[in-house]
């Protein structure tokens, strides 16, 4: 086997060959997709089916806490799992650029099959494609998943009512800071660690464990709390009243975002989801989601209000202020 | 990294306890302060302190913020050089889509103009010894606390031999804006919450002549909610003891003399001049350029191409907003034909800039 990617490990021939069966084989041995069909079987499944992809090109492919392979797995499980789904099957599409070395290929394929592996997921399907030197970065990987409803629940923003609670499962910006403090050009170090995980064993037993309490639930990925919480209240037509005190920021997090003038309310996050839950129910499923690794720095962070929509948030210093969408990225502050 | 300190300037009960000393210091009509930097503005409207505050103290917004203040003939210049063979513009990134008469580096750059967004004025300067074949132009655009930075890329330029480096100056200086703001009766300032990072570098007895000659309060305050909100108190004493001094509430970091050594860079590298505020109109010896000895590093002198400014003709009131006639919802573009997506003046492009903050943070 070659040391670095090929165009030709790209063409269909022998080296596409011996690329799937050496290589891509070796991490994603299932029954679904070894015979190597041109689509995995996946057979009959019971229930209603979500169905969602995501494409990932994250810069660098590896940081602090994750990587790309952990990424693709976890961000379309999550997908699946703010919607009530369990992730049944997912499909792997590669799309690599030539020269890129072997081990790099291997080490993201073997984050994919652990991140699987820990979501209950089989990779089902894949396609690899391998573009000109200078034409892409890296690796990029691409994703589908197929999930099955628990419960035949259903996210249902109509049912939001005044006095709901918004619930999220941790600290915010982990990702997005780790990522950015990989990328090495912010001559900053701190101690962050990407929170990329697999949120369906933390959200889905919430729901037949509180039946008809859970309304609606998002993951905060790009754009963060603030972007989502907005998406939210507008699928919801609801007023959303946050309390800036009860916002959980990972020190080291709050420290990188104080120098370069972040808001961590827009930063990425990979293993957190926002839920809106009826208000009798809020504090049950907070302590429901403590109990889970991925869920232990969960809080209560606002409510639904009377009146109006959008989202508002009561500062430390007693004012109430607009959340509103940010406009282009966040840049550090000039003076 | 510990952050109990900044947990403690951002303490509710002792944000109440002072709001509830401003309001009864404050007399029956509201209290005119101007919040000169920026960063106060946004901190301001970040914390939700105006509503609270609201009939006993009126903040306007200053001046202080070097990307609103820049004036469109900077942008066309900036422009015209990138167009140059082999150039390549190098920018904070909060310049990007400040409009010019024409058009906005943003708008160039999707048509084939290249910018690349730097974080420090010495990114710029590694770029050029990277590139040797590129002219690397850096839009050298700040106040006092970005003056030494861009002072310093110039050194090590010089130093290294780096000579396809070069900066297009817009350094401002904060205390002769004041001056102006002060003489103008048409803005009755009754009291200066004076910038934190800016008065570090300069030390807070810059503000001496703005609080003695025009008998105006000065009070140099911290950007956390606490700062704000005590500064704000202190100024209300001053007025009510019927003085006019400059205070530090920000003593933790700025001193009465400032940074030595900033300054010393400031001087080495720079002299004052006579620059152009957008909506201001030209202050005597408000900016600084680069010193003749650092000529070659000067991308006006360099390239033949210097910052023209003209007045601005639109119905934009940019230009009334810096100065605190009005209120960024006073003008008749706000959040209608002038939006961040879409921005019509530069205050409501930078992150830093009042109309922006008001649009952001006071709506819903």
């Amino acid at each position: 086997m070659h040391d670095k990617i090929l165009l030709s490990h790209g063409e269909g021939g022998k080296r596409t060959r011996d690329l799937i069966a050496k290589v891509i084989a070796r991490y994603f041995d299932n029954p679904v997709l070894s015979p190597f069909f041109d689509a995995g079987l996946l057979g009959r499944i019971e229930g209603e089916i979500a169905f969602t992809t995501d494409g990932y090109v994250v810069t660098p492919p590896f940081f602090p806490g994750g990587d790309i392979g952990r990424l693709a797995v976890c961000g379309t499980v999550n997908d699946l799992a703010v919607c009530g789904a369990a992730a049944v099957a997912i499909s792997c599409g590669l799309i690599l650029e030539e020269g890129l070395p072997m081990a790099t290929l291997e080490r993201a394929l073997a984050a994919m099959r652990d991140a699987a592996r820990e979501a209950g997921v089989t990779v089902a399907c894949g396609d690899t494609k391998v573009v000109e030197r200078g034409k892409g970065d890296g690796i990029f990987i691409t994703t589908a998943g197929v999930g099955v409803s628990v419960d035949g629940w259903r996210p249902a923003p109509s049912e939001i009512r005044p006095g709901d609670r918004i619930l999220l499962t941790g600290t915010m910006g982990d990702h997005q800071v780790a990522v950015l403090i990989a990328r090495r050009n912010l001559a900053i170090e701190a101690p962050v660690l990407s929170d990329v995980a697999p949120l369906s064993g933390l959200l889905l037993p919430l729901l037949p464990r509180f039946p008809g309490k859970v309304r609606f639930m998002r993951d905060p990925t790009r754009g963060g709390v603030g972007v989502t919480l907005n998406e939210m209240a507008s699928a919801a037509n609801a007023r959303f009243m946050l309390e800036e005190a009860r916002l959980p920021v990972r020190e080291s997090v709050r420290g990188v975002c104080e120098i370069l003038g972040f808001d961590p309310l827009y930063l990425a996050n990979e293993g957190k989801a926002v839920l809106i839950v009826a208000g009798d129910a809020a504090e049950a499923i907070a302590a429901a989601l403590r109990e889970h690794p991925y869920g232990r720095e969960a809080a209560i962070i606002g409510e639904v209000q009377e009146g109006g929509s959008g989202v508002r948030m009561r500062t430390l210093a007693g004012g109430v202020r607009a959340v509103d969408y940010p406009v282009g990225d966040q840049l550090p502050r000039i003076c | 990294m510990r952050l109990k300190y900044i947990d403690d300037f951002r303490d509710p009960a002792a944000a109440r306890a002072l709001v509830a000393r401003i309001r009864r210091d404050a007399g029956d009509a509201p209290v005119r302060l101007m919040e000169v930097c920026g960063t106060h503005t946004v901190a301001i409207a970040r914390c939700g302190i105006r509503p609270l505050l609201s009939g006993a103290v009126t903040m306007l917004s200053g001046p202080g913020c070097p990307v609103c203040v820049t004036p469109d003939g900077y942008i066309d210049a900036a422009i015209a050089l990138g167009r140059r063979r082999g150039a390549l513009l190098a920018t904070f990134g909060d310049m990007l889509r400040v409009p010019g008469r024409f058009s906005s580096l943003e708008k160039e750059k999707g048509t084939g103009l290249e910018v690349r967004v730097v974080y420090s004025p010495l990114d710029a300067v590694r770029l050029a010894a990277a590139l040797p074949d590129r002219e690397i132009v850096f839009l050298g655009v700040g106040f006092e606390t970005t003056a030494p930075a861009i002072g310093g890329a110039i050194k090590t330029a010089a130093v290294r031999g780096v000579g396809n480096f070069s900066v297009l100056s817009s350094v401002r200086t904060i205390p002769e804006a004041m001056g102006v703001l002060a003489a103008d009766p048409e803005v009755r300032i009754e009291g200066f919450l004076c910038p934190a990072h800016v008065s570090v570098v300069i030390g807070t007895d810059a503000y001496r002549p703005v609080a003695q000659r025009y008998g105006i309060p000065c009070v140099v305050a911290g950007f956390e909610p606490l700062d704000i909100l005590m500064g704000i108190s202190m100024l209300l004493r001053q007025k009510k003891e019927g003085v006019s001094r400059v205070e530090n509430e920000y003593s933790r970091v700025a001193t009465a003399a400032g940074n030595r050594k900033a300054q010393d860079m400031i001087r080495d590298v720079f002299v004052p001049c006579d620059t152009g505020w957008r909506g201001i109109g030209v202050i005597p010896g408000s900016g600084l350029r680069i010193a003749d000895r650092y000529a070659p590093f000067d991308a006006e002198r360099k390239f033949g191409a210097p910052v023209v400014f003209a007045p601005e003709g639109s119905a934009c009131r940019c230009g009334d907003v810096l100065k605190g006639k009005i209120l960024p919802v006073d003008c008749p573009l706000f959040g209608k034909a002038c939006v961040p997506e879409e921005p019509y003046g530069p205050c409501m492009v930078s992150s830093e800039g009042s109309c922006a903050a008001y649009y952001k943070y006071g709506a819903a």
